[in-house]
């Protein structure tokens, strides 16, 4: 009975056909570390922004005269309001991280490599519409850093010559920051952006499945069909629909329930922490929930110091560290540029770090820890020393494209083994 | 009819093989720029709809000033887009001592965009005698007050007008440029206007621009 259900289902829609295809018989490196679980949880906090974010919607009201009061509603009067809101909150706040950390992955196993380079343009699109999401998302309380953080960002945009200050009026629907602002973005917060970004991350899973995943040691675990003996193949099933274009060297697990099971551990961890922010310290110390915002925003008065949200701040100081406006701006989304075009300035052969050369290693190592650096000067107050570190930091954040650009055409490296080591 | 219109393309495959693909390429280029026209089209609505509406452009509409009235060394405000701005008309007595505070001030030349290119001058104005000011401290937002006939003094000596700002105490000279040692950073906002003639200050545009 069940089964002919099952049937007539399949017949008409594949389901199990998907399953099979991209889970159950999807072949999977069997050294894929903890590195690996990021892309999983950021589909998981993608869920939890989605799901809490419409229950949100039920009760905000996007206006500039009722929205601060709407999110105290929501925090006070709203049953567990608080906690829906502290579960998007921190969400946004665990997005960033999980996706720095997935990032960062792929840079030190050269998985923006042949032939994973559309994959990675896909993540870069969907980081780039997340910061757009994030940064409408942080508007909408509508407190006093939403108010001046919009001004700052927006204000970006007059830099541009000719058309820049008439583009600011156009962004804004108004002359200043007004509530014209904060219903657009509010559309576009909960409606546009969450569109383009699942859609980019199905783009992103497809073009991932299409290539195969990548894994720390960077060999290829997808053979040329034929090239195999027969005790070097899998002996799991996979789905003949890589089989039959490839021979899959004897390196790989399903994907469920192996990579699955891997990541759910990963996950119980990441719910500790998520929880430990979300019900114990939400504000963070005013890192994911910046103390000026509980004020309502008032046009007529300036904060202290503006500053964005911390996973913007690295961005932020590379824009301040430049002394001229067109200048900073222009650095600051080269900076995000360079990143996207990692596939084409790393000219080297080697994926995965462990078999490239040390400088590589240590030009990763150093990126990372500049890019961290940079966080830390774009979102404290100013002071003078400052300006010269962001300057410095500025200069060895392009450095890295620049020296992987150089070194990585004629790389020293280690041979890759022929089949997965552990 | 099936059959007619199998004799149709049947017979116009065999005659007109080589000006049919010709004719498809045009078709398929006019149809396709056609279809583009109206895709332009249909996205002025969607674009047209992010500029500011008519209310949003009535709240922030140019603001006319009569200033037939103003007496030298008098100061008036006027509102516009919801920020006092200032009037003041200056004596030549107060334009000739704008030179002599220079070496305390942050910014004596204006290098920050803090003012409409023409008004990137000593006085920070259009005419000398008359300045016109955004009222808002460049701090904190606070709006300083308008000390004059040496009550200034107090504050910096040797100056006998300016203005203060009673949130927290920053100091600027009667040209709106701030002073060292003071908490805001930047000289107060000179807003785009225009003198319609000698008694009407128009607020919000300024000559040659829109």
């Amino acid at each position: 009975m069940w089964k002919n259900l099952m049937d007539w289902v399949e017949y008409r829609l594949p389901i199990m056909r998907v399953a099979n295809m991209h889970a159950i018989q999807y072949p999977a490196p069997r050294n894929m570390n903890f590195w690996y679980m990021f892309g999983f949880l950021a589909t998981i906090v993608l869920v939890n922004q989605i799901v809490t974010g419409v229950w949100l919607t039920m009760s905000y009201t996007p206006t500039a005269e009722e929205a601060f009061a709407s999110v105290e509603y929501i925090m006070r009067d709203v049953e567990y309001g608080y906690l829906l809101r502290y579960m998007h909150s921190t969400g946004a706040s665990a997005f960033f991280i999980v996706v720095y950390l997935h990032m960062f992955r792929g840079m030190i196993y050269g998985s923006y490599q042949k032939p994973r380079e559309l994959l990675w343009l896909f993540g870069m699109f969907i980081y780039l519409a997340l910061m757009a999401e994030a940064f409408m998302g942080y508007v909408l309380p509508w407190g006093q850093m939403s108010y001046w953080g919009a001004q700052v960002i927006v204000s970006l945009f007059s830099a541009i010559p000719v058309i820049g200050p008439d583009l600011v009026i156009w962004i804004q629907g108004d002359y200043v920051i007004s509530g014209a602002t904060l219903n657009r973005f509010f559309a576009l917060h909960v409606i546009a952006l969450p569109l383009v970004i699942v859609i980019l991350v199905f783009l992103h899973i497809v073009a991932l499945h299409e290539v195969g995943s990548n894994n720390p040691d960077g060999t290829d675990v997808k053979r040329k069909k034929g090239s195999l003996k027969e005790d070097e193949k899998t002996t799991f099933k996979i789905h003949e629909y890589y089989t039959d274009k490839y021979d899959i060297v004897d390196d790989i697990v399903p994907f469920f329930p192996h990579i699955v099971l891997k990541d759910l551990v990963g996950f119980a961890f990441f719910l500790l922490a998520f929880c430990y922010i979300m019900f114990f310290n939400p504000e963070m110390g005013g890192y994911f929930l910046e103390h000026p915002n509980f004020e309502i925003a008032n046009p007529l008065k300036t904060p202290e110091h503006i500053f964005p949200v911390w996973y913007f701040t690295p961005f932020y100081a590379i824009l301040k560290a430049v002394p001229h406006k067109l200048g900073g701006v222009i650095a600051m989304f080269a900076a995000i540029i360079f990143l996207a075009l990692l596939p084409w300035l790393d000219r080297g052969k080697v994926k995965s770090w462990r078999y490239r050369c040390g400088l590589h290693r240590w030009n990763l190592l150093i990126f990372a820890a500049v890019f961290v650096f940079l966080g830390y000067l774009g979102g404290t107050p100013q002071e003078a020393w400052k300006i010269i570190a962001s300057q410095i930091a500025t200069i060895m954040y392009f450095g890295f494209f620049v020296l992987l650009f150089i070194y990585s055409k004629n790389e020293r490296t280690i041979p890759v083994p022929a089949r997965i080591t552990e | 009819m099936s059959n007619v219109s199998l004799d149709a393309h049947d017979s116009s495959e065999a005659e007109n093989q080589p000006s049919n693909s010709n004719r498809r390429r045009f078709l398929t280029v006019a149809t396709s720029v056609v279809g583009g026209v109206g895709v332009v089209g249909a996205a002025v609505p969607f674009i047209a709809s992010w500029n500011p509406s008519i209310k949003a452009k009535a709240a922030g509409a140019d603001v006319e000033a009569d200033i037939s009235k103003i007496q030298p060394g008098q100061l008036i405000r006027v509102i516009w887009r919801s920020k006092p701005v200032w009037i003041a008309r200056r004596t030549p007595e107060l334009l000739a001592s704008l030179s002599n505070v220079e070496d305390q001030l942050k910014d004596p030349n204006s290098d920050e965009e803090q003012q409409p290119a023409f008004a990137k001058n000593q006085y920070r104005s259009l005419k000398e005698e008359y300045l016109v000011l955004v009222g808002i401290c460049t701090h904190l937002g606070c709006s300083p007050q308008h000390l004059k006939d040496g009550a200034f003094e107090e504050y910096v000596e040797g100056v006998a007008e300016g203005f203060f700002c009673p949130c927290h105490g920053s100091k600027f000279d009667m040209a709106g440029r701030v002073f060292q040692n003071v908490p805001a950073g930047l000289n107060l906002v000179v807003p785009p206007y225009m003198f319609i003639d000698d008694n009407t200050i128009l607020i919000g545009s300024e000559e040659g621009a829109a």
